[in-house]
């Protein structure tokens, strides 16, 4: 259960995930927010009006597939850091990951780090490919991450292997 | 030890403060809490309790539980997790209660 | 200024209304009140900058995007701060400290040395909530923090409370502190949680779990270890019972041990100005008995935020507002928009802790609503009758 071990069950997953057909037409927000608490700024976030309107503040985020574009402003805007954008489209080999990372130092764009799943587990080796951090949205840094496309559905946080600075500061 | 580096945060270090603790010198920056510089310094334990010597440092850091109390400038019972850093300041460990009759 | 029968002067400042308490109520409630047009506001902050525990909190802000959800309780803090110097009706004074809430509702408090005396019309305590201990052998070591004082440590100083720390309490703020410390690269060796889950939002737990911190529901810390300060805690399992279970001990390598176990209102003004308190176990305590408006059973006297009931930032936000449109109301008459702004501040608080959230603290209403029926009072002395 989420409240025993602070990971979705496969089923609660489920419920959360957009449909294979539209996983396989390109990048997609998938919000892991599992439990209703009053919170709305997901719905500010997004510029294409993907997140429907909240009639009640304790609402689960309801997602338009068919509008959300994948752009990832929504990874930013969530307060709890639940919102992440996968692509299988990325390239014929990779996929794409956009997940939220407040930690420092950032990594540097063509970084290799090591990818770590729900749990903390690693899971394989992925490529930095792009780094983004908005005042607008608090300044939450978006790190968006090449891995092979069966991680998508499992890798959501990362740590650095290299010491030293980033050059994005 | 402190912060340097932090996702959020910029930490206001401006001007550097020494003082004395139990005879030794202590670095801090202006704005710290008596408390705060001498943990940075490895000092965790600021005195000992009343009855039965056990060692104590700070449990609240924000002067609701006097467990801070130590003698600052000769004046004793004052809660070093609320009071300043100030230039040449002198902190000693408190023996029992304080002495209120020494000369400040 | 009075001056007495002998043409005394008596140092006594007046004032409408008086706020002890700088942190987030106390700080929405004197903008609003200025906002309304009440005068002469006074604004007590025992420390020396405003904002109480705003300025530990690098989390952005969760609740409706019109109360700040979004925003780094920090930023909230400065907002705050920039609200009140445009307003000139506010008085601040920082490094003030009530001393006491007397007989002929004088307010007295110490600043800058001096002991002053304070005659409000009407008084808000927004005085917050202190962190409660948990039993445990050498809980008194060195190293044993409350997660309040970790935060204060961390994000006010910058320092790092220790190497390894031990998180005691599954709770919304264990739960943040210990994602704090990993942001402060400080290790966290797992989040210790008596109940079969944790009490915080999940999403604060999926934070922590996905940067490998163990969650160790039904546990309990039994022992801290260590000659002069924490060098090791032990914590055991728990049966269905509560129960520790034989030799289902863990001993953990960790130098600084916080604990998240739960906030207690802090009320020493009320109960000296007579008002009727409750014993509220979902409020974290003894709070003073309010209605709908904030008020407590003195006709003078308000209470907003933690010091009404440990809750969260957002409604603390709220109820200072609601307190001060009903402040305002009672100094400045029903003007419209004083109460087109005390409906929507109640209307907030209603929609805030209408969810699965809330069922804890409109469980603590309930209670206090039968409370005062059933003639509990334990430390009023005057009667109910």
């Amino acid at each position: 259960m989420l409240e025993r071990t602070g990971i979705p069950t496969r089923a609660e997953l489920e419920e959360i995930l957009p449909d294979e057909k539209r996983l396989e037409e390109g990048p997609v927000a998938i919000f892991e927010c599992f439990r209703e608490i009053p919170c709305d700024p997901c719905y500010y976030s997004c510029p294409v009006g993907a997140v429907k309107e909240f009639s009640d503040l304790n609402d689960l985020p309801e997602i338009d597939y068919d509008k959300c574009t994948g752009c990832g402003q929504c990874i930013a805007g969530c307060p709890g850091l639940a919102v992440f954008v996968i692509d299988y489209t990325y390239s014929e080999d990779r996929g794409l990951i956009g997940l939220p990372y407040e930690f420092t130092p950032l990594p540097r764009e063509g970084e290799m780090v090591m990818a770590l799943d729900r749990s903390g587990e690693e899971i394989e080796k992925a490529e930095v490919i792009r780094v983004r951090q908005n005042r607008k949205q608090s300044n939450t840094p978006v790190v968006w991450l090449a891995l092979s496309k069966e991680n998508l559905i499992s890798v959501r946080h990362f740590h650095r292997m290299e010491a030293g600075d980033s050059d994005e500061e | 030890m402190r912060i340097e580096d932090h996702p959020i945060l910029n930490f206001n270090r401006n001007r550097r403060i020494t003082f004395y603790y139990n005879g030794r010198e202590i670095e801090a920056w202006e704005g710290e809490t008596v408390a705060a510089a001498l943990h940075a310094a490895g000092v965790r334990k600021l005195k000992k309790s009343l009855h039965h010597d056990r060692p104590r440092g700070f449990f609240c850091a924000i002067g609701n539980c006097s467990s801070c109390l130590m003698v600052v400038d000769g004046e004793p019972n004052v809660k070093t997790c609320v009071t300043e850093v100030e230039e040449g300041m002198v902190v000693e460990e408190q023996c029992g209660k304080g002495d209120l009759r020494a000369e400040m | 200024m009075w001056r007495n029968s002998a043409g005394r002067v008596i140092c006594v400042q007046r004032c409408d209304m008086a706020v002890v308490g700088g942190g987030p109520a106390g700080l929405a409630s004197v903008i609003k009140a200025a906002e309304l047009g009440v005068e002469r506001i006074m604004l007590l902050e025992r420390d020396e900058f405003l904002g109480g525990q705003l300025v530990k909190q690098t989390h952005k802000f969760f609740g409706a995007r019109d109360e700040y959800a979004g925003m780094r309780g920090i930023e909230i803090a400065e907002h705050f701060q920039e609200r009140i110097d445009e307003l000139s009706a506010i008085e601040v004074k920082k490094g003030a400290v009530a001393q006491g809430f007397y007989e002929d509702d004088v307010l007295g408090y110490t600043h800058q040395g001096r002991f002053k005396k304070l005659d409000p019309e009407r008084l808000l305590l927004a005085t917050g909530a202190s962190e409660k201990m948990l039993t445990f052998a050498n809980n008194d070591l060195p190293g044993v923090y409350g997660a309040g004082a970790v935060q204060t440590l961390m994000n006010q100083y910058g320092i790092i409370p220790g190497e390894k720390v031990l998180m005691i309490g599954g709770g919304n703020i264990g739960l943040i502190v210990a994602y704090q410390l990993l942001q402060a690269d400080v290790g966290v060796a797992g989040v210790v949680e008596a109940e079969s889950g944790i009490g915080g939002y999940s999403v604060h737990a999926t934070k922590i779990r996905r940067c490998g911190i163990p969650l160790y529901t039904e546990h309990t810390i039994i022992r801290a270890e260590g000659e002069e300060e924490v060098e090791g805690a032990v914590i055991q399992k728990l049966d269905d019972d509560w129960q520790p279970v034989e030799g289902a001990e863990k001993r953990l390598d960790v130098d600084t041990i916080c604990l998240a176990v739960g906030l207690a209102p802090i009320v020493d003004l009320a109960i000296q100005a007579g008002c009727e308190m409750a014993y509220i176990p979902e409020f974290g305590g003894d709070v003073p008995w309010r209605d709908e408006d904030m008020r407590t059973s003195h006709e003078a006297v308000f209470v907003a935020g933690d010091a009404a009931g440990v809750e969260e930032a957002t409604a603390a936000i709220l109820e200072g507002e609601l307190a001060a449109c009903a402040m305002a109301r009672d100094l400045l008459g029903e003007k419209s928009e004083i109460m087109e702004e005390k409906t929507r501040a109640r209307d907030k608080l209603n929609v805030l802790r209408e969810g699965p959230v809330g069922d804890e603290i409109r469980s603590g209403l309930e209670r206090m609503r039968r409370d005062i029926d059933a003639g509990e009072d334990r430390y009023s002395h005057q009667s109910r009758a």
